[in-house]
């Protein structure tokens, strides 16, 4: 894999069932379309993760990172501002942190 | 050179860019050092004649690094490093201030400030309790004035902490106005000047002040520490008679006298050096963000020190940036975890809310070329751009 399409044009696709993992909800906030699994990967894998995957959910829903990179706990807002989606919230876990996000555009 | 390595059009040793760790020892301080290695080895506190020679170098040294500084002379006590000249303030302020009857009392710092002054708090709070306040910033780096003036206003407030200038990021901290909140509430300000001290000049309103030799030009192992004489201080470690009682052990003459030597020269070069610095400093902050994709500057674009300048690019691992670019012939710094000594982020981007990965600080050295510039400039969006594909290459796989 080389050249790997980060910004705008990739296709959206249906989100998978079997990535919704749910582990949101018991953390309180909205469910989530989609959940991510970045446990063990430091930053940038994270974010790259969720640049690479953002537009498998519908405008308006809610996309799930799970991270345990403490540098995720400033990453994932800082891109969220800039690419302008709602950061919702982050959640502390038994491990890590479950961080939501909602595609904006 | 390999066959991978990008082309470096930058002559040998000028992509040194990371003045703000290490400023090259000036030509004036290196001058001084090798008159003072023959002159002023003696112990400065014995009466012969070789002791009374190098205690006139050192008086001088004083005499001059107060006159940089806004200080007086017995107002000056040398250290061996910035790190030490902090801890010293930080502690020494505290314990002065603190009582048995009154409880351990309350500190203040900019979220933002030099780990030194974080770490002499944090041991404050964990040995006598001190209760620490740590003060927001705005997404440029800037401490709230208004938060501060709140803080200092609380109970048994015994010091308050602001750097001159973000050592990181380059912005300017409103030290005036924290200075006059700092009055108003009788709480003595530390000012660490380690980032900006001989780039611009010593704001005033201190009552505490700490700097580093090495970021001006001095040689490495020389910090200042100026403590205003109205200012309650007590040292806080076993002391001697060195130094005013402020710092045990014996000076280093020749390298004290190098630092003060460095430090006069980049103030007469100050006026001249302030506006090439700008010069160069504008010219990348506007180029990284035109020619690499996804990437953002940090810290104010004009209340700020000359020479540094700060970016982060997304999608990207600081480490393999920083390698990259010196194996390109630049060397520079970067506050991503995987490059700093913990595995922690720079706790000031963080503060910021801004990105921590792919993070690159740029500081220019006084010798820093139009050319060098130029270099470093082509040789960045390729590198970015291959480290990009590269892990976009190992993260395939990961989401399917």
């Amino acid at each position: 894999m080389t050249q790997r399409q980060r910004r705008g044009t990739r296709p959206p696709s249906p989100a998978r069932p079997e990535d919704a993992a749910g582990s949101a909800a018991a953390a309180g906030g909205p469910p989530p379309s989609l959940t991510l699994d970045a446990l063990g990967r430091k930053c940038p894998i994270p974010i790259i993760m969720l640049a690479d995957r953002i537009r498998d959910v519908a405008i308006g829903q809610v996309i799930e990172v799970l991270a345990d990179d403490p540098a995720a706990k400033t990453d994932l807002p800082a891109w969220c501002a800039l690419k302008s989606h709602e950061f919702v919230r982050a959640a502390d876990l038994p491990v890590g942190w479950s961080f939501l996000v909602r595609r904006s555009y | 050179m390999a066959a991978t390595a990008p082309t470096a059009t930058v002559p040998a040793g000028s992509g040194y860019l990371d003045a703000a760790s290490a400023e090259p020892l000036h030509p004036s301080g290196r001058e001084a050092l090798l008159t003072a290695l023959h002159d002023g080895w003696a112990d400065p506190a014995r009466l012969h004649r070789e002791g009374r020679r190098a205690r006139l170098l050192l008086d001088q040294a004083r005499e001059s690094v107060a006159a940089e500084l806004g200080a007086r002379p017995d107002e000056v006590s040398f250290t061996s490093s910035g790190t030490q000249a902090v801890h010293l303030a930080v502690l020494g302020a505290v314990q002065a201030r603190q009582s048995a009857a009154r409880g351990p009392g309350h500190l203040v710092a900019s979220a933002v400030e030099h780990s030194a002054v974080l770490n002499a708090a944090d041991w404050l709070h964990r040995v006598s309790g001190t209760a620490v306040t740590l003060i927001g910033v705005d997404r440029e780096g800037r401490a709230d004035t208004a938060e501060f003036a709140a803080a200092v206003g609380r109970d048994r407030t015994l010091l308050a902490c602001l750097q001159s200038a973000n050592h990181e990021v380059g912005t300017v901290q409103p030290v005036a106005a924290t200075a006059a909140e700092c009055e108003r509430a009788r709480v003595p300000l530390l000012v660490d000047a380690g980032a900006s001290a001989g780039r611009l000049p010593i704001p005033a309103g201190w009552a505490l002040l700490a700097a580093s030799a090495r970021k001006w030009g001095g040689p490495a192992g020389v910090g200042v520490l100026a403590v205003r004489r109205a200012t309650r201080w007590r040292e806080p470690f076993p002391a001697d008679d060195r130094e005013g009682r402020r710092v045990p052990g014996f000076p280093n003459v020749p390298e004290i006298l190098a630092a003060a030597a460095s430090l006069s020269a980049m103030g007469r070069e100050r006026a001249a050096l302030d506006g090439a610095l700008r010069a160069l400093v504008a010219r990348i902050r506007a180029a990284v963000p035109e020619r690499v994709p996804d990437a953002v500057v940090y810290g104010d674009p004009a209340d700020r020190l000359p020479h540094i300048v700060t970016f982060s690019c997304l999608y990207v691992d600081g480490e393999a940036l920083v390698t990259e670019l010196d194996r390109a012939g630049f060397s520079v710094s970067s506050g991503s975890a995987c490059v700093a000594d913990t595995r922690q982020p720079s706790h000031v981007l963080a503060a910021m809310g801004a990105l921590t990965h792919g993070n690159v600080r740029v500081s220019l050295p006084r010798s820093a070329s139009e050319n060098a510039v130029t270099a470093f400039l082509a040789a960045l969006p390729p590198i970015v751009a291959r480290i990009r594909q590269t892990v976009a290459a190992d993260t395939a796989g990961v989401t399917p």
